[in-house]
Formats: C-alpha cells, structure tokens, sequence
C-alpha cells in the first residue's frame, strides 16, 4: 500500500504549488483536484500535522458575530458531516453543540445580538437562563454565570485525521505532496515563479502561501508585507473519562473552552496574555496550567479531581481584524494568499478551501475575497469579528 | 512476527499499526505518533517512545543513535487540576522548551 507523500524532488514544472501542508493547504490541493486542476503540488516543511492545524482544538461552531462568518460555517458544518464518507476516513465529528457563557449584563447583551443575528441566517442558537443550561450541562457551579447561549448543532471533531483525508484523496487525483521540503525563494519571472526548495527547485505558475502562521515569512519572499503575527496558544488534554459532556463549553469573560473528544479526554485551553510575536513559540508554560485549572474549577468544580495528561502549544495566525487575508496579493499577479485564520483555521477550512478551489479553477470569485483582501488594512475597511476564543 | 505485539499498551497500538503507518511513508516519529495514537495515554510514551524509535531505525535502516525522540508534554506525571488550582504558585515558569521557530 502506498501512501499520499511523494518520495524524491518535486517536479520541475507545475500549475499551482502550494506552500504549507496543513488543513488550508491540503484541503485546497483536494478541491483543485477535484475541479481537474490535478498539477498542484504541496509543498510543507515539516510533516502534515505539524502546524496549528495538528495542535488545534477540533471545535466547529455557526455562532459567530458577522454575517460571511455566520454563512460560511453553517456550510461548513455541513460539509463536515459528509466528510467520512467523502474523504474515507473517521473523524469523530460529534454534535454536541457550544454552550457560550457570559458573566456579566453586557456581555449578555452582545450575545442576545450575535444570536438574533445567526437565527436570522438560519442557525439555531437560543439565549438560556443558567438553569436551562444547566440542564445541559448539570456540573456547571451555580452562580458561575449570568446567561448562555446554545446551538446544538455546533460540534468538535478529532483534527488529524482530516489532514490525512485530504492529503489522501488529493493524491489519489494526482497531487503531489511534499514533507520535509522546506520553501526558500520565490521568484517571479515572465515564465512562472521559480522556487527553490530544500528537496530542489522548481517553477509554477501559481504560488499559494498557506503556510499559516508562518505565511508573513512566505510572503516576504515576493516583496509582500503581510500584517498577521503568530500567538501562542496552548492547550491540555486531561485522562480519558467515560462520555458525559455534551457540549463544547466557553466563558466569554476569560476565554476558557472545554470540550469532551471522542477519545473521552477534556481537551480545553484560555487566553493567556502573551504578547505578539514575529516568532513561532511552542513552548509550554506552568502559568498556562494554573490559570486554566482556576478558571475551568470556578466553573465546573467536579473537574477538579481530573487529571492532566499533557500540554502543548500551537500559534494563532491573528490578524488585526480577526478575518483571514485571502486572494490575489496585490502587484504580484498569480500569487495568492490563504492566511490569516487566527484560532479559527480548522473549521473555516472545508468551506474556504471549496470556494477558493472553484475560484482558482475558473469558476466564480468567492463573495469573501472582497471581504478578507489585503488591502483592507490599508484602506481602514475593517469589519471586526468579535466572537475570537482562546 | 505471530500473534498480535501490542507497543503502546495505553493506546493499544500494535506493530501492525506501526508498520501500517511506515508503509504509508509516516516515518518520522513525530508523524508515527500523529498517525497512531502512540505515547498520547497515560504514560506519554514512557513506556513505548524507545519501541518505537527501534522500530523506526530497523524499518528506514537509520542508525539507532539517530533516532530522535518526540517532544515530550508537561507534565511529567498526571496533575490533578485542583492541585494545579491550589498549589500551582504564580508567575511564568516555564515547564517546557518547545520547538518554536
Ligand atoms: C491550540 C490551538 C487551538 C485551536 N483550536 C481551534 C478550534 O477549536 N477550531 C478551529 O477551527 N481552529 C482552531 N485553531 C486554529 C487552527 O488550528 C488554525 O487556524 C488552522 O490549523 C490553520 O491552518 P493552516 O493550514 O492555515 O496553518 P498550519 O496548519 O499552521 O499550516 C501551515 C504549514 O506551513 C508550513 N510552512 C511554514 N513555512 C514554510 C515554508 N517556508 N515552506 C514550506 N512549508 C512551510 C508549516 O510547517 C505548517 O505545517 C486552534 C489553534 C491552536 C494553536
């Protein structure tokens, strides 16, 4: 049996190389391929996992605070739901909704407006008392919060196998996909861009920079000065416990989430200030811990007889805005950027990458690219997404 | 090689499945653990980590003394989050290096 990495230099020549192997990247290359464009090579420095897209939470959710955002992830979700099949692989998609929590008067009143604002656009989240949501989840402390919000069709699923799905079926239809193949220069010329590679060069005539939180580096090698910066995030996952949380459950106030996978592990994280960064950083650290094990046991105190297995870090891409930075980099013609994602990369990425995949095999231009184009920042045309977690 | 080798007995990971992800060209150990689930239970891969990396070394004909272990997860062992809530003391202490670039 074979698997979907190619063994030896890349081809010399192709119609799309895409930089970065994680979700972005290889979800593209798939929806390239399906489309017929099959002369697509990924490029990753690393191994497919290696990214944020392998250190991630795995949550997917429809309640979001602005109407592209709203649209796109309630088509993701759905997306999602036909992924084993589609893909042939598992990946432990469960819909257990997210249940939001707000801790004060004003931030229940932002959520009463996001969610009047997704029930318009077709997603089912309603506004609870704390003792509804309680029902929904009974171990949360009485007292721990003012208000929440719920959309039972809002899910988490388990991340890595979703990259070797797609990186399957991509290859299956003629992909190429490289690992351990670090990208080093990009040259545009009258025939292409000339790149040179760790693994030897070669020219294409599209480049895609989805190389995530280190895409501001990719960038720079055309001249392109991008504005998002890593963040680190980190993350816990505690001992396996027999299934007995439903939702994905987050407190606005701090940033906290907490979810049950499939594997019966609490995968949760927070906000932990740590300034932005030119450098990757992922580095584990004890305030992590303490800060999480104070908050998630202010809320939820049974957990804290449980047990952490292991932390790790990934970066967010954040932008300034909290949108992604996706299409045609300006002055450099056939150079495109999908970057950007902040935390919220993983889920984006099946609705994103189907669009954009369309887009770059001719068909329609995807109402997003005005929305998340560079020159936005330039131009102070921000539209802020207010519903960032972690 | 008879009958069923279990390697990571948290996660029952067998040989099999070690030899499924090789095949695959999932040879780095990092990717081998993504693939498989190796060292994510309990132990962290205290028990299975060197298994595996001779496994590895056997299979891509690689120098044992090359193999590199995958980086390993604070903490060392299982903390319960009300002692880290009680105990955990202040400050940025880092308990890990990372591998960040
Ligand atoms: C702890 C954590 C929790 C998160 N939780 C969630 C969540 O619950 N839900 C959600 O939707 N999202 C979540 N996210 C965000 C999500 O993981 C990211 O938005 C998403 O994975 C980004 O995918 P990507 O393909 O853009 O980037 P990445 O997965 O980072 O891939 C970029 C790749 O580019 C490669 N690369 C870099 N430079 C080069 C080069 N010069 N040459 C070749 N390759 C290169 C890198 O090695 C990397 O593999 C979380 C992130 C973190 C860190």
């Amino acid at each position: 049996m074979s698997g979907p990495l190619a063994a030896g230099a890349p081809k010399p020549e192709c119609d799309v190389a895409i930089v970065g192997g994680g979700i972005m990247g290889l979800a593209l290359a798939y929806h390239l391929a399906l489309r017929g464009v099959t002369d697509v090579v990924v490029l990753e420095r690393g191994y497919l996992a290696s990214g944020a897209s392998g250190r991630n939470g795995g949550g997917i959710r429809m309640q979001w605070s602005t109407e592209t955002n709203i649209r796109l992830m309630r088509e993701s979700v759905e997306l999602c739901k036909r992924f084993a099949q589609e893909l042939g692989v598992n990946v432990w998609l469960r819909q257990g909704g997210y249940l939001f929590l707000a801790s004060s008067d004003g931030e229940r009143a932002r959520m009463e407006q996001n969610v009047a604002l997704q029930n318009r656009f077709g997603v089912p989240t309603r506004m609870l008392l704390p003792d509804e949501a309680r029902q929904i989840v009974p171990d949360l402390a009485p007292g721990s919060f003012v208000a929440a919000c719920f959309n039972p069709r809002d899910g988490i699923l388990f991340p890595w196998p979703f990259l070797y799905g797609y990186a399957n079926q991509a290859a299956a239809r003629g992909v190429e996909i490289h690992t351990a193949c670090e990208v080093r220069t990009i040259e545009p010329g009258p025939r292409g861009f000339r790149l040179t590679t760790s693994k030897g060069a070669l020219t294409a005539q599209r480049v895609v920079d989805a190389a995530g939180a280190w895409s501001p580096a990719v960038a720079r090698l055309v001249g392109v000065s991008l504005p998002n910066r890593p963040h680190r995030h980190e993350i816990l996952a505690t001992q396996p416990l027999k299934p007995f949380l439903g939702p994905m459950v987050s407190v606005l106030r701090s940033g906290l989430y907490f979810s049950q996978s499939m594997r019966g592990e609490i995968v949760t994280g927070i906000t932990v200030e740590d300034g932005l960064s030119e450098r990757v950083n992922m580095g584990s650290r004890l305030v992590f811990l303490t800060t999480l094990a104070r908050e998630i046991t202010r809320v939820m105190p049974r957990l804290a007889q449980v047990r952490v297995l292991r932390q790790w870090a990934g970066p967010y891409d954040v932008t300034p805005d909290g949108n992604p930075i996706v299409g045609e980099a300006p002055g450099v013609p056939g150079f495109y950027l999908a970057c950007g994602f902040v935390g919220h990369g993983f889920m984006m990425a099946p609705v994103v990458s189907k669009y954009l995949g369309e887009w770059l095999a001719g068909g329609a231009e995807p109402e997003f690219l005005q929305r998340w184009r560079l020159a936005r920042f330039a131009e102070g045309d921000l539209h802020r997404e207010d519903m960032i977690i972690g | 090689m008879a009958g069923k080798v279990i390697v990571c007995r948290c996660e029952d990971v067998t040989l099999d499945d070690l030899a499924h992800a090789t095949s695959l060209g999932y040879a780095h150990i990092e990717e081998v653990k993504r693939y498989t689930g190796l060292g994510t239970g309990p132990c962290q891969g205290k028990e299975c980590m060197v298994a595996c990396a001779l496994f590895l070394a056997r299979t891509t004909g690689q120098p044992p003394s090359e193999g590199e272990p995958f980086t390993s997860r604070p903490p060392i062992a299982p903390v319960a989050l009300g002692t880290l809530a009680r105990d955990g003391g202040e400050g940025a202490l880092p308990t890990g290096r990372g591998r960040g670039r």
